[in-house]
């Protein structure tokens, strides 16, 4: 069975490694800082223990307030899991860093995010539309999007 | 005696760019390489795609999580039924609903019955992409026919069987049913035993695929590959396996896995893989026990507030729903997590380096659906 590791022990790990980077956590999942998820993404990544070499999905939700983006990241080597979020709450203009670097799962993920709900991904290295044509006005997986 | 000396030309040739597809026999549905060549050679290729793009997750959002299920079958219409399986199990886990023993038995037969289905199309045309034209894959068709006539008799229908439901399944298997399944997994071994013959050592095949696209196991991991196409790299990641969902920690089953991780090997993984799945499904009629066959679950399902990830292995690798509630009767957020959409992250670097006639191969040998891929 995969573990499904708690947020918050892996949250009082990151706390201690980079202060003040955990904004929420709970026993399914753990919110950070979009300006740090990059060096979190990392550090999850390459730690020993936590190994996450796999990310499973990258999902994004529009709740109006903010974007939320969900990677669900998986450890091949260990067989635990962990949800992590990140938000951006600048509707006009919401801005992630990229984890392709990290992972090269999420280059069509994000490309798809960036194409359905509009959330650019910084980093990206050929951040586009994917399933619709260039020249599409909108996104339509935003909730105001009519 | 004279010599004819040979002058040296220097030819100066730019490298160009080719489109392939979006319509092309050998695309699995409407898509389009964008290959950059240097004579025969591609040199880099860019997926597009998004041609049959129907907003799937978006409608979603407008219907019940019931009504749901129908959309879930036009995702990967090769093996619609996991597909099915895949969003019953999120909405479960979403809404704590639990299953009755009998309906998780005939989930498991239906889903690896629907594995076999899947793979014998995999392999057929895989093969026909190889340059077999038609006759395996028509040898094969005949096998899977079979299995579409098992699941006509469950749900009466052969390709979008909306079988499935939350809490169980929409009715019970018909009388006739389990005397015709034990009748095919008579018949099966003997014809996969005469794919091999045909096939296994088959010196064009070697010559095709072996050593053919090769995706390293690093690699492998790393792009987020899943199903066949891991497995094939040398990764023993089977979810049945490594997270067992429904029953399927009470059955006994190897995971085939490849060493090389070309093109052959993601065939011989396929071809393992139906044996395990009949392995499984004497286990599951032997065991399978009467009872009810759906949970109470009320017509209109208003899971908690909160979010689920469900997934389970589908024959073209790890299928899952991330679905989010706000407390109402449709859900709020329904994300795919589509295996061949991600595994395609991978094409372009199988197939740097190799010639047109292998990109094709290498293309038919990880599987995609496009239905699954554009939602």
């Amino acid at each position: 069975m995969t573990l499904a590791l708690s947020g918050k022990d892996i949250a009082g790990k990151i706390e201690k490694k980079f202060p003040g980077c955990v904004v929420e956590s709970a026993a399914e999942s753990l919110l950070v800082k979009g300006e740090s998820l990059l060096e979190i993404a990392a550090y999850l990544k390459n730690t020993p223990g936590l190994d996450f070499d796999y990310l499973t999905a990258v999902s994004g939700v529009d709740y109006l307030d903010c974007f939320e983006v969900v990677y669900h990241l998986t450890s091949l080597k260990n067989n635990h899991s962990l949800v992590l979020k990140a938000r951006c709450y600048d509707r006009a203009n919401p801005v992630l860093p990229s984890v392709v670097g990290l992972w090269r799962t999420a280059d069509f993920q994000e490309r798809e995010i960036y194409d359905l709900l509009g959330i650019s991904f910084e980093g990206h290295p050929n951040l586009k539309r994917i399933a619709l044509w260039e020249g599409f006005e909108g996104h339509p997986l935003r909730k105001d999007f009519l | 005696m004279e010599t004819t000396k040979t002058k040296e030309i220097v030819i100066n040739t730019e490298p160009f760019v080719v489109n392939f597809g979006p319509a092309h026999p050998s695309t699995h549905g409407v898509f389009r390489m964008r290959m950059t060549l240097d004579g025969e050679v591609i040199m880099d290729m860019e997926p597009v795609f998004g041609y049959l793009h129907r907003g799937l997750e978006k409608l979603a959002e407008e219907r019940t999580y019931t009504s749901c299920i129908p959309l879930t079958d036009r995702l990967d219409y090769l093996a619609p039924m996991s597909n099915n399986l895949a969003y019953c199990l999120a909405v479960e886990k979403l809404a704590g609903i639990a299953v009755p023993e009998r309906a998780e038995y005939i989930r498991v037969i239906i889903a690896e019955l629907q594995r076999i289905a899947s793979h014998l199309c995999a392999v057929g045309f895989f093969l026909n992409d190889c340059g077999a034209f038609m006759t395996p894959v028509l040898y094969m068709l005949r096998e899977r026919e079979r299995i579409l006539d098992l699941f006509d008799m469950v749900c009466g229908q052969r390709l979008t069987y909306n079988y499935m439901r939350v809490g169980g399944v929409s009715q019970d298997i018909p009388e006739e049913f389990i005397p015709a399944l034990k009748k095919f997994l008579k018949e099966m071994p003997g014809w996969l035993d005469e794919y091999e013959r045909l096939l296994k050592d088959n010196e064009i095949l070697l010559a095709r695929a072996k050593g053919v696209g090769i995706l390293p196991r690093d690699l492998a991991i790393n792009i987020g590959a899943s199903g066949p196409v891991l497995r094939a790299s040398g990764v023993r990641w089977d979810i049945r396996r490594a997270d067992p969902y429904s029953i399927y920690d009470r059955f006994e089953f190897d995971i085939p896995v490849g060493t090389a991780g070309d093109c052959y090997d993601r065939y011989r993984v396929r071809v393992e893989e139906m044996r395990q799945s009949l392995r499984i499904l004497r286990q599951a009629i032997k065991d399978l026990p009467r009872g009810e066959v759906r949970s109470e679950v009320p017509h209109l399902i208003r899971p908690p507030i909160g979010e689920a990830y469900g997934h389970l292995e589908g024959p073209r690798g790890e299928l899952g729903f991330y679905l989010v509630s706000d407390g109402s009767i449709a859900p709020y957020r329904f994300h795919v997590r589509a295996p061949t959409f991600i595994n395609l992250t991978a094409l372009a670097d199988m197939m740097r380096g190799w010639k047109i006639a292998d990109a094709i191969l290498i293309f038919g040998s990880i599987d995609i659906c496009m239905g699954e891929v554009d939602r």
